[in-house]
């Protein structure tokens, strides 16, 4: 086994788990790249890549950057805000429009579900989703296995707890789909009214006591509280739900066992997590994000080598 | 498909001593030398000096270190196949350094330019030499030459060399195969 089983990441459903492994293997190569005095590796000279962001980023965004330029690829971006979208240019229109200046691989954020796997459909490049609405976020949730992998050895056997808003969440079901698919024990946390209809039959247990989730788990990966996709109120304060979900120092110690937690970013300090939490041993947050880096050079190289 | 025995565990044992004591001719104690195996084959070899060099000549400490080269080669997307990556494992500094490299078969000549860009990404080496237990003479890409050979061979293209080691392969030989 030494190339994915696909030509997009169009999420983490379609892939097997041997890619899982195969990503983090190649992930390994590249830390140990990205932490030499020269980080740059000249792979990628003849590809060119477009970042395209119909949403606000900032680490994803840097992180794609970065990940293309240590492996020497040439690197386009493209904001929407800035762009002929708002002068009602189609999706399909705009990457075409990008594509006919020779880009191999377009690097797409968008708002709307299923829109990287609708491009992959009718362009002719080799697609990395960045997220697309509430749907995936397949990076993330890779760097997130590859990091409690560094952390805990392995991911197989794990026991996992996502806390937070999980029915507005792409990190949430992509984070499901890679730990299921490589052997972890999934629950999730959350106020009911955050907790979509059906994720049960994602193999995942429901835990609404916060307290309960971490005695049981060995990571807890706690998400971001959305408010700009919060069209209603789902919870009647942040502040009933930083008492109910919310982790701090007092909680995590009177626990008999050290939890590692995780938060993919950007944090809502002292809402979702306090900040001696965060700036704690226990927390990985930011050995995610340097993760992150390695892990992209990993998914961009290996879907570049099956561009012909 | 039929093979030959170029070199026997004995001849490759008589070879390496006599590439230790070149190095040892050039290097004194390897102070200001690193040694550096290009993976994934030419860490043997390297292991092996280094083995002899410490135990038989007495050489207290020398560095060693590993070096993939899969992200520097000018081959990617050329195959079929997806370039897999090794470890590189250099724990030292190579700024300033002699750094000789070491490599078992010498063929075109593509891994060694690939491993000269590598080696820049850990600094910049006063000086670059190559050492290798094969040179397949007249079969090069590109101007590069060995400064320490073990035996050249002149093999025609369809032919492959390949080293096996002791403790990887179950013996130490060198066979001449043609396809």
């Amino acid at each position: 086994m030494s190339e994915l089983s696909v030509k997009h990441l169009l999420g983490i459903k379609y892939l097997k788990e041997k890619d899982i492994q195969l990503i983090f293997e190649t992930a390994d190569h590249f830390k140990e790249v990205i932490n030499r005095s020269i980080k740059k590796v000249p792979s990628l000279r003849d590809i060119t890549i477009a970042n395209i962001f119909f949403e606000n980023s900032t680490r994803t965004k840097l992180s794609f950057e970065l990940a293309e330029k240590r492996l020497s690829a040439d690197v386009i971006n493209f904001s929407a805000g800035q762009s002929s979208v708002k002068k009602g240019e189609t999706l399909i229109d705009t990457v075409n429009n990008i594509l006919s200046m020779k880009v191999d691989m377009v690097v797409m954020r968008h708002p709307n579900p299923g829109a990287g796997i609708f491009l992959s459909k009718h362009v002719n490049a080799s697609i990395v989703n960045a997220g697309d609405g509430a749907h995936e976020h397949p990076t993330q949730a890779l760097l997130d296995s590859y990091s409690i992998r560094e952390r805990l050895g392995d991911v197989a056997g794990k026991k996992v707890v996502i806390v937070g808003d999980i029915l507005h969440s792409r990190v949430a079901l992509s984070n499901i789909f890679a730990l299921k698919l490589q052997g972890a024990k999934v629950k999730v946390c959350g106020p009911k009214t955050l907790m979509p209809k059906h994720i049960e039959s994602l193999g995942v247990e429901v835990e609404t006591n916060l307290r309960k989730a971490l005695d049981w788990c060995d990571v807890a990966n706690m998400l971001r509280i959305q408010n700009e996709r919060l069209d209603i109120s789902y919870f009647p304060t942040t502040r009933e739900y930083t008492q109910q979900f919310g982790v701090n120092k007092a909680l995590l110690d009177s626990l008999d066992k050290e939890v590692v937690i995780m938060h993919p970013g950007p944090i809502n300090r002292g809402v979702e997590i306090t900040s001696d939490v965060a700036d704690s041993k226990q927390s990985i947050i930011l050995g995610q994000v340097e993760n992150g880096v390695a892990i992209r050079m990993a998914v961009i190289y290996l879907l570049a080598s099956k561009i012909k | 498909m039929s093979q030959k025995v170029l070199l026997s565990s004995k001849e490759i044992n008589i070879i390496l001593h006599r590439l230790a004591c070149q190095l040892l001719e050039n290097h004194l104690d390897f102070s200001e030398t690193v040694l550096i195996g290009i993976q994934p084959r030419g860490t043997f070899v390297a292991d092996r000096l280094t083995r002899i060099l410490q135990e038989e000549y007495g050489v207290k400490h020398i560095d060693v270190g590993f070096l993939d080269i899969t992200f520097y080669r000018d081959d990617f997307r050329r195959g079929d196949k997806t370039l897999e990556a090794t470890q590189t494992k250099i724990d030292f500094l190579v700024e300033d350094k002699k750094v000789v490299l070491i490599d078992d078969v010498l063929y075109t000549g593509r891994s060694i330019r690939a491993a000269l860009t590598a080696i820049q990404s850990f600094g910049r080496p006063s000086e670059i030499e190559l050492l290798t237990l094969i040179d397949r003479r007249f079969s090069r890409h590109l101007p590069i030459q060995p400064n320490y050979r073990g035996r050249q061979v002149d093999a025609i293209n369809e032919e492959k060399v390949k080293v096996m080691w002791e403790e990887n392969d179950g013996e130490d030989v060198i066979y001449l195969i043609n396809k």
